[in-house]
């Protein structure tokens, strides 16, 4: 029985773990519910539920072909910055520049898709960068051009150029010695990121006592952050077959990526403050929208990615 | 009284308007806007009824439009303007065909080209129209002032029930003047059905209130 599970191909064996993660959230929040039958917990049961749709529609993605899981990046990338743009007090006067903005999304993952690293590196950064204020100045209205400039190019960039590296992962070659190739990197990235988000909830719910940013995101506390990232770093050892490293890595590059998601959450909770609204929006029931779940993806990503094209994988 | 509608010499086929909101209008705005809808349950069960609505952008009638079953869509008319509409090409087809709009004159009003018995007819038939009694489609999230038209509509028409409608973000998404629509959620706000009644201007006053309470 383990010779034959240890014998399934690494992503079918990661498919498994994200069922019995699943199955075991399931089992734990029926039997709170049957423990304390007068406690609410909708807000609960509502998440594990939309993790149960999330992971069989990601690990669908990932498990089908590269491009399905490029498109399903692509839409990430797309709904986040939408929910972003819609927040934003844009003028008139930014119309074809928001078109524009737009069009960025499929164009950077079709560099991805082609393979183009080059180009995929400096499309937004750079072209982009240089192009869409020349749109703006096309349109005449000078008062709050750089404002707008300024919040569209920050959302190009989180949203559609951060997290776009999760899509790039998955065109990085196989390393040698391991069994790891860009969809088990990518399967990796995302079960520590969100696995971590997670576990800092459940901490948090649980002990959470001493605030971490009291101002910008009330609900983050440092028992919920420290508890959170060490069941990740744990965790993520289940999982370190997905990987090139080995055990002290594994725990190392956990941890920074636990870091980096947390710091992407900080920042997107701060937006929302300045936007004045609680969630991005209501796809996700009990989660909000696509960048409340995204947003520590959106900083993860390029970490890790950077991290492994220097330490590990030669590109080209 | 109005005398009955002549009948049409040929029927208008149903289908390019079936096709267009199936192939377009629902995917474009469950996938592309992913519109947002407040207070479905005020949408009414029946027709007729009269929606009113603010206007900022050629989405607001087809958004609405789009809300009801494929079956009743035929019975339901955007109210719109004989000068911007009218004038042939792409624009004008879309709208007869695909909208099935009821056309209305908007300016040089006399009594041959009067519409409140063309709306009233229509009412009779059992259609139900969107109304938008800002005239014109405006810039900015404000509701603008209503114009006096809507109220003739309604005193003669006392027992419709009437739907005041919120329309957020769309003249973001698609401005006047503009052919790309960007993809930003739009809201839909559909507040209780009134049945105004009394002075043209206190008619006037509660629908332009009502639309401006949902904001």
């Amino acid at each position: 029985m383990i010779h034959k599970l240890l014998a399934m191909p690494p992503v079918w064996r990661m498919g498994l773990i994200i069922l019995a993660c699943l199955v075991l959230a399931s089992a734990i929040t029926l039997w709170l519910r049957r423990r304390w039958p007068e406690r609410d917990l909708s807000e609960l049961t509502a998440r594990v539920r939309a993790w149960w749709v999330m992971a069989t529609v990601f690990f669908g993605a990932v498990a089908v072909s590269n491009t399905l899981s490029l498109v399903f990046f692509a839409l990430m990338s797309f709904w986040a910055l939408k929910e972003y743009v819609t927040l934003l007090r844009t003028r008139p006067a930014d119309h074809g520049a928001l078109v524009l903005t737009f069009l960025t999304i499929p164009v950077q993952y079709y560099w991805i898709a082609t393979g183009w690293f080059g180009m995929f590196i400096v499309f937004i950064p750079v072209w982009v960068f240089l192009l869409l204020p020349l749109r703006l100045v096309m349109a005449k209205e000078p008062e709050g051009l750089t404002a707008s400039a300024g919040t569209i190019l920050w959302g190009l960039m989180a949203f559609g150029f951060g997290l776009s590296h999760a899509g790039y992962l998955l065109q990085l070659p196989s390393t040698p010695g391991s069994e790891a190739n860009g969809r088990t990197l990518v399967l990796f990235l995302v079960f520590v990121v969100e696995v971590s988000d997670v576990m800092q909830y459940v901490w948090g719910k649980t002990f959470g006592r001493r605030k971490i940013l009291p101002v910008i995101s009330p609900n983050k506390t440092w028992e919920g952050f420290i508890g959170g990232v060490l069941t990740t770093a744990l965790l993520s050892l289940l999982v370190r077959f997905l990987t090139p490293f080995g055990v002290w890595e594994t725990l190392g590059v956990s941890l920074m990526l636990c870091l980096a998601g947390f710091a992407g959450g900080a920042v997107m909770s701060a937006v929302k403050r300045d936007f004045g609204v609680k969630d991005f929006g209501d796809l996700i029931p009990g989660h909000g929208g696509t960048l409340d779940r995204v947003d520590s993806l959106c900083y993860a990503a390029p970490v890790f990615f950077h991290y492994l094209v220097h330490y590990h994988i030669k590109l080209g | 009284m109005t005398p009955p509608p002549a009948p049409l010499s040929r029927p208008r086929p149903r289908w390019p308007q079936w096709l267009f909101f199936c192939l377009i209008v629902r995917p474009f705005f469950a996938l592309f806007i992913g519109l947002r809808v407040r207070g479905a349950e005020h949408l009414p069960g029946r027709d007729p009824f009269i929606l009113v609505a603010n206007h900022t952008s050629h989405l607001d009638a087809v958004s609405l439009m789009s809300l009801f079953p494929l079956s009743r869509i035929p019975r339901i008319r955007p109210v719109a303007a004989v000068d911007h509409f009218g004038q042939g090409g792409l624009l004008t087809w879309v709208t007869r065909v695909c909208l099935n709009v009821l056309p209305v004159a908007r300016k040089g009003i006399s009594r041959e080209n009067n519409p409140l018995p063309v709306l009233l007819d229509a009412l009779a038939r059992g259609e139900s129209l969107i109304f938008f009694p800002e005239g014109t489609r405006h810039s900015g999230e404000q509701v603008s002032a209503f114009r006096s038209g809507i109220a003739h509509l309604v005193a003669r028409a006392p027992q419709v029930p009437v739907i005041p409608v919120r329309l957020v973000n769309m003249g973001r998404s698609l401005p006047k003047g503009a052919l790309v629509p960007v993809p930003l959620f739009c809201e839909v706000r559909i507040g209780s059905p009134m049945k105004p009644h009394g002075a043209r201007q206190e008619i006037v006053r509660a629908l332009e209130e009502a639309v401006r309470e949902l904001g």
